[in-house]
């Protein structure tokens, strides 16, 4: 059985620094204004994440994962503290990070090579080389043959894959994943995740996932940083020490559930405390949080 | 077999649209010979559809047709360009469309046929004036659909846009027109609605021009068959404007 190895959020730092990281994250700060005053999303969040690692962002509803997603990739701004990747400090859109999002976001006017070719048509590549560049993407995902299907025709599943060649096309250096199969039943977010762990291995992608699903998380991770309930911050880091290449079904092993159960028993009390609050603000809309 | 499926699957609509229109025709033709419905105000159908080889060869209903429609394409492509580029401007400035969204809402509403004395004034009797009456009666529904399009554009596209740092005039023609092109060709339509019926009234009014005028002589002697046929061609002009924008939408976005 793999060892359980798990460390407190102010022991991660001396372990963090092992590596030369690709992606930092410090120290961030992000509140919004509400009617009932500022709100505190996220709260002095700090990690790093190296070079092909695989880090998985978890926690309750209402921890400020959605807002993590959107601060590291540029698309939200106005927070305390600093992202940087490869010692470039984001402040917008940055080209090395490819964003997965949660919402299905395939181009439904363009047939599955078209959207996965996106990118590169913005990039100015010519036409014949991005619809071969595209190919190989399309072909990475498991999709080869529906290249001229228009989204309408693909399943959930098959349209999120669309979503991630297309990021992969961009060949970005960070993949940023926000719950990219929460919409989907779970025997297909396992196969999903087989093709995702497939991938990761290939090209060796230095992969961000959030997600609030602790399956998910632990089956594709080197390591689970978990937060807690709002005010967003990193409650324990979680190494996962289990064996590569996986594929789902490693979910049927010992260590495996040692895993979820040790997450959980972190996420429970954090989801409590969101389902309180939760109950709390349905009884007396308004109240402080 | 699943080619004879597909071709049942895409006649079955129009042959269902054709049998609708034969069996309504055929209970007003049995209602007038029942005396239901009075044959002075309404002819038979079998009447209307006798009068056509004599409008057609009597009353140069060719060129009255072209004419009328060709006034209606006119105004069609000015309220196209027109009408999406001031929607466009009522997306991109918030102030604006706070400002002009009511008003434009409101000019929908209005009679602009009535002004028709105006209209002559500046343009004089010419296809001008239909074509400008047209263009402006229309032009609500095309500015309107247009913001709904632009504004309804799923936020998730955008963002995809964003993450991969489009140009702003990008992320306009890659991502937020075409996603707000089924919106515009609604409101395309109902303008070219719009502007037929206001060019066909003002032709009736003014007895000049094309169809329009033609029903108004027809209708002055009172030749009721004749008058229905010649409205049946101002249906067949909207007939070949759906057709054609359906057309042009499924070229712009083959998908839908």
């Amino acid at each position: 059985m793999a060892s359980v190895l798990s460390e407190r959020a102010d022991d991660a730092a001396p372990r963090m620094k092992a590596f030369d990281p690709i992606l930092v994250v410090e120290d961030i700060v992000k509140r919004f204004d509400t009617p009932d005053g500022a709100l505190t999303a996220i709260d002095r969040l700090s990690f790093e994440v190296a070079p092909g690692e695989f880090l998985a962002v978890i926690g309750p509803s209402g921890c400020g994962k959605s807002t993590l997603f959107n601060v590291i990739g540029g698309l939200l701004g106005g927070y305390e503290g600093r992202v940087t990747v490869g010692g470039e400090i984001v402040r917008g859109p940055h080209a090395a990070i490819g964003m997965v999002f949660q919402e299905e976001s395939t181009f439904p006017w363009r047939t599955v090579i078209e959207n996965v070719a996106f990118p590169l048509e913005i990039a100015g590549v010519a036409k014949a080389e991005r619809l071969e560049r595209a190919r190989h993407f399309v072909a990475l995902v498991g999709l080869t043959g529906f290249e001229r299907r228009y989204p309408a025709e693909l399943s959930g599943g098959m349209r999120q894959r669309v979503s991630m060649a297309r990021t992969l096309a961009s060949e970005p250096k960070i993949l940023l994943m926000d719950e990219p199969f929460a919409a989907l039943d779970e025997q297909t977010r396992l196969l999903l995740g087989d093709k995702v762990l497939q991938i990761q291995q290939e090209l060796k992608q230095t992969t961000l996932l959030i997600t609030h699903n602790i399956t998910e998380a632990v089956q594709l991770s080197d390591r689970i940083l978990v937060m807690t309930y709002r005010p967003g911050r990193v409650k324990r880091v979680v190494s996962i020490d289990l064996p590569r290449p996986r594929t789902s079904q490693i979910v049927s092993s010992d260590a495996f559930g040692h895993y979820v159960a040790q997450i959980w028993s972190d996420l429970r009390e954090e989801a409590t405390r969101g389902m309180q609050d939760a109950e709390a603000q349905s009884l007396h809309p308004g109240a402080a949080r | 077999m699943n080619g004879a499926r597909r071709w049942s699957a895409k006649l079955a609509p129009p042959a269902l649209g054709l049998a609708t229109f034969a069996l309504a025709i055929v209970i007003i033709q049995v209602l007038i010979e029942a005396g239901r419905i009075n044959r002075f105000i309404v002819p038979l159908p079998t009447q209307i559809a006798a009068s056509f080889g004599r409008v057609i060869a009597e009353e140069h209903v060719l060129s009255r047709f072209l004419l009328t429609a060709g006034e209606a394409l006119a105004a069609g492509v000015l309220l196209t360009v027109v009408g999406i580029g001031l929607g466009v401007l009522l997306y991109r400035f918030r102030l604006l469309r706070l400002a002009c969204e009511t008003w434009v809402a409101a000019l929908a509403s209005a009679p602009l046929v009535l002004m028709y004395p105006l209209f002559l004034v500046i343009f004089g009797r010419s296809a001008m004036t239909m074509v400008m009456i047209g263009f402006v009666a229309a032009l609500p529904p095309v500015i309107l659909k247009t913001v709904e399009g632009l504004a309804g554009t799923r936020r998730v596209l955008i963002d995809v846009g964003r993450s991969f740092k489009l140009t702003q005039a990008q992320q306009f023609w890659k991502i937020l027109f075409p996603a707000a092109l089924p919106s515009m060709f609604v409101g395309i339509r109902l303008g070219l609605i719009f502007a037929l019926i206001n060019i066909v009234g003002v032709e009736f009014l003014i007895n000049f021009g094309g169809l329009g005028q033609l029903i108004n002589e027809l209708a002055e002697r009172y030749d009721l068959p004749g008058t229905y046929a010649a409205i049946c061609f101002v249906v067949l002009v909207s007939v070949c404007f759906f057709a054609i924008t359906g057309w042009i939408e499924r070229w712009l976005r083959p998908t839908d």
